[in-house]
C-alpha cells in the first residue's frame, strides 16, 4: 500500500535539487516545482508510479497570503495545482507549479490529458495566466468581453460589468476532436 | 453505382449521384428543452450528421468560488446545495465532510450514518431524474412521470426531516443540524420498499425495448481511455468499464462497513450508462436500508464549540455558552494554515473541494473540481460522427447538472 508520503519520497528522489517545496498536511502531501519542469514530472507519476488520472487543474492566487509568524514571503505570486490520482495504487497526488507573475508561462499538458484543455482554459480565465501550446486559450466561464481575471485577490468582488454580445463561432478546432 | 444483375426489379439503374451540399452551422442551446440547463452547443452538419461541434459552457457562472472566499465556512453550505441541485444535500455533506478533514475532526457515527442516508436518497433523486428526463428526449414520456412521481416521495421524507425540500441545509460542520424526527427512518424504510416497484416498472419498459436499444446502442460511445484521458468519473465511467467508486476504494462515513456492489458496464454508450443508472439506484436502496438498521445512537454534532454551536440553554444560562456562540458566528471557524483536498463520490462522479487555508475563518481559496465539467468536456468528441437526435440522446445520459459545471 502506496501512501502519499511515499509518492513525495520516490519524487524527491527523482527530482531532488528541482523541488522548490515539500509539504504534507493531514496525510496529503505535495510539491511545489517550476514550470519549465512540470511535464517531467507529471510523466514520470503518469508513467513510472501509474498515476493515470489527472483529475484536477486549478490556479491559486496568494497575493497578501501570510504564511504565518517566522515564514518567508513567498518568492512567487500563483500556483497551478495538478492533482493526481492513481487507481492502481489507490493514491492521491499534487503537484503545484509556482508562477511568479503573469509574465511567467507554463506548458500546457491537453496532449497528456485531455481534460487539461478545459481546465487550462478556466485557470487562464480565472487568473490570467498563460499555458504554452495550448490549442484554443479562450475564456470558459466569463463572457468573452470580461475584463480582468475573476479570481484574482485584486478582483474586487463587488465590480460589475456590462457584457451583451453572443460568441460567434464556438466550433472546435479539429485537432481538439480528433 | 449501377445495380448488378439480379437486383431488385423495377430499380434504376443509372449512377445515383450525390447531391451536392454546403455545410450547415446550427445552435444548440443555450435555452433548448434538451439541454435541460443552460449548455450551447454550435453543430456544423452535413445533412443531419455531425461533422464538427463545439460546446460553449459559462451561462450560469455565478463565482462560486469568489463568493465562497468571501464568507465563513459554514455559510459556504447552503451554497454549495446549488451545485447539484439534482442531488442537493449531497454537495453539502461532502463540504462539510471537506472541512472535517481540514480542520482533523470527524462527525459522531451517527451523523455519518444520516449523511448515508440522505446523500443515497439524493443519488436516488439525482439518478431518477436523469433517467426520466433522458428517456423524455427521446420520446419516452410515460417513464418521465413514473420517476418524478417517485421522487416527491423523496422530497417529502427530506421536509420531514429537515423543513425543506431541495435546498435543505441539513449538515454541519462537524454533524448534521437535527437528529431524525420520531418515526422518520420507519418512513424511509416504507419509501424505499416502493422503489423497487418503480424501477422494475421503468427498466421493465425500457431495458428490452426495441425502439430504445436501437436509439442508445452504440450511441455516444465514450471508451476506456477516453474517459481516463478526460477524467470522467461516476456513472459514465463504470459505463465504460471501469471499476472505480470512491465509496468502495476510499471509503468515508462508514461505507466500508456496508455492502453494497459497484454496478461495471464495458460498452460506454448511452445504454450502458442507462443500465448502470437503474442498477445504482438499487444499490443505494440496499445501502440506506443497512444504515437505517445499523445506525448507531448518540450525538448528531460534535462537541467542541470552536466547531459546534453549544445548546440554547448554555447560550442563554451560562456565560462560556454565551461567548462560544458569539464567538463561532462572529469570528467562525478557523481551521489551521494548510490546503486539504477532499473527494467524495457524487451522483455524477467525483465531487472534489480542495481547500488553500490561511487560518482565519474564510477559506483562502476553494476550488470544486464538478464531476461534470470534466464529463461534459468529452462531449463534443463524442457526438462527432453521429446524428443530431443522438447527440440529444448522448446528452442526456451524460447528466450534465449546469450548476455544478458553470459553479
Amino acid at each position: 500500500m502506496m501512501t502519499e508520503a511515499d509518492v513525495a519520497a520516490k519524487v524527491q528522489e527523482r527530482f531532488g535539487g528541482r523541488i522548490l517545496a515539500a509539504n504534507a498536511f493531514r496525510g496529503q502531501s505535495v510539491v511545489t516545482i517550476a514550470p519549465k519542469d512540470l511535464r517531467e514530472v507529471l510523466l514520470f507519476l503518469r508513467d513510472t508510479l501509474a498515476f493515470e488520472w489527472l483529475i484536477d487543474v486549478g490556479g491559486v492566487d496568494y497575493l497578501g497570503y501570510d504564511d504565518g509568524p517566522g515564514k518567508d514571503e513567498r518568492e512567487w505570486r500563483f500556483e497551478v495545482v495538478y492533482a493526481m490520482l492513481s487507481m492502481a495504487n489507490n493514491v492521491r497526488f499534487r503537484v503545484k507549479v509556482a508562477v511568479a507573475d503573469e509574465s511567467v508561462t507554463v506548458p500546457s499538458v491537453w496532449d497528456l490529458w485531455a481534460i487539461a484543455n478545459w481546465e487550462e482554459r478556466e485557470v487562464w480565465d480565472m487568473y490570467g495566466i498563460v499555458f504554452e501550446h495550448h490549442p484554443n486559450l479562450r475564456r470558459i466561464l466569463c463572457h468573452d468581453e470580461f475584463v480582468g481575471h475573476a479570481l484574482r485577490k485584486d478582483y474586487p468582488i463587488t465590480r460589475r460589468q456590462k457584457l451583451s454580445a453572443p460568441s460567434e463561432n464556438i466550433l472546435c478546432d479539429r485537432s481538439e476532436i480528433a | 453505382m449501377t445495380s448488378a444483375p439480379g437486383s431488385t426489379p423495377g430499380r434504376s439503374t443509372t449512377e445515383v449521384q450525390p447531391l451536392p451540399s454546403d455545410l450547415l452551422t446550427i445552435n444548440m442551446g443555450p435555452a433548448h428543452p434538451a439541454t435541460h440547463g443552460t449548455l450551447r452547443l454550435q453543430l456544423q452538419l452535413d445533412g443531419e450528421t455531425i461533422v464538427n461541434c463545439g460546446a460553449e459552457i459559462g451561462y450560469l457562472h455565478r463565482g462560486f468560488e469568489k463568493q465562497a472566499e468571501n464568507c465563513q465556512y459554514q455559510l459556504v453550505i447552503p451554497y454549495a446545495e446549488r451545485l447539484n441541485y439534482m442531488g442537493p444535500v449531497h454537495n453539502s455533506n461532502a463540504w462539510c465532510h471537506a472541512c472535517e478533514g481540514l480542520l482533523g475532526i470527524e462527525a459522531p457515527p451517527r451523523a455519518q450514518a444520516l449523511r448515508v442516508i440522505t446523500s443515497e436518497l439524493a443519488r436516488i433523486i439525482d439518478h431518477a431524474v436523469c433517467i426520466g428526463t433522458n428517456l423524455v428526449d427521446m420520446g419516452a414520456l410515460t417513464n418521465f412521470w413514473y420517476m418524478y412521481n417517485y421522487r416527491e416521495k423523496i422530497y417529502d421524507l427530506m421536509e420531514e426531516l429537515t423543513g425543506a425540500r431541495m435546498m435543505v441545509n441539513y449538515p454541519r460542520i462537524g454533524g448534521v443540524c437535527l437528529d431524525a424526527p420520531d418515526g422518520w427512518l420507519e418512513s424511509v424504510v416504507r419509501v424505499m420498499a416502493d422503489m423497487q416497484e418503480v424501477v422494475a416498472e421503468v427498466s421493465g419498459l425500457v431495458s428490452r425495448n426495441r425502439i430504445f436499444m436501437d436509439r442508445t446502442q452504440g450511441v455516444g460511445v465514450i471508451s476506456k481511455e477516453m474517459a481516463i484521458s478526460h477524467s470522467v468519473t461516476g456513472p459514465c465511467a463504470r459505463a465504460a468499464g471501469i471499476n472505480w467508486d470512491l465509496r468502495k476504494s476510499q471509503p468515508y462515513w462508514g461505507y466500508d462497513k456496508l455492502n453494497f456492489e459497484v454496478p461495471v458496464e464495458t460498452a460506454g454508450d448511452t445504454y450502458a450508462r442507462t443500465m448502470v443508472r437503474f442498477r445504482e439506484m438499487e444499490e443505494s436502496r440496499k445501502l440506506v436500508l443497512q444504515a437505517i438498521t445499523s445506525i448507531p445512537g448518540g450525538a448528531v454534532m460534535v462537541t467542541d464549540h470552536l466547531v459546534a454551536l453549544p445548546p440554547k440553554d448554555k447560550v442563554y444560562n451560562t456565560m462560556e455558552g454565551l461567548i462560544n456562540h458569539f464567538k463561532l458566528i462572529m469570528h467562525g471557524i478557523r481551521p489551521p494554515r494548510g490546503e486539504f483536498y477532499s473527494a467524495t463520490e457524487g451522483g455524477n462522479g467525483e465531487l472534489g473541494y480542495y481547500i488553500v487555508s490561511d487560518g482565519g475563518p474564510n477559506a483562502w481559496r476553494l476550488r470544486i473540481r464538478p464531476p461534470c465539467f470534466a464529463n461534459y468536456s468529452v462531449f463534443p468528441k463524442i457526438i462527432t460522427g453521429q446524428l443530431v437526435a443522438d447527440a440529444v440522446a448522448a446528452l442526456g445520459s451524460i447528466n450534465i447538472i449546469a450548476g455544478e459545471l458553470d459553479r
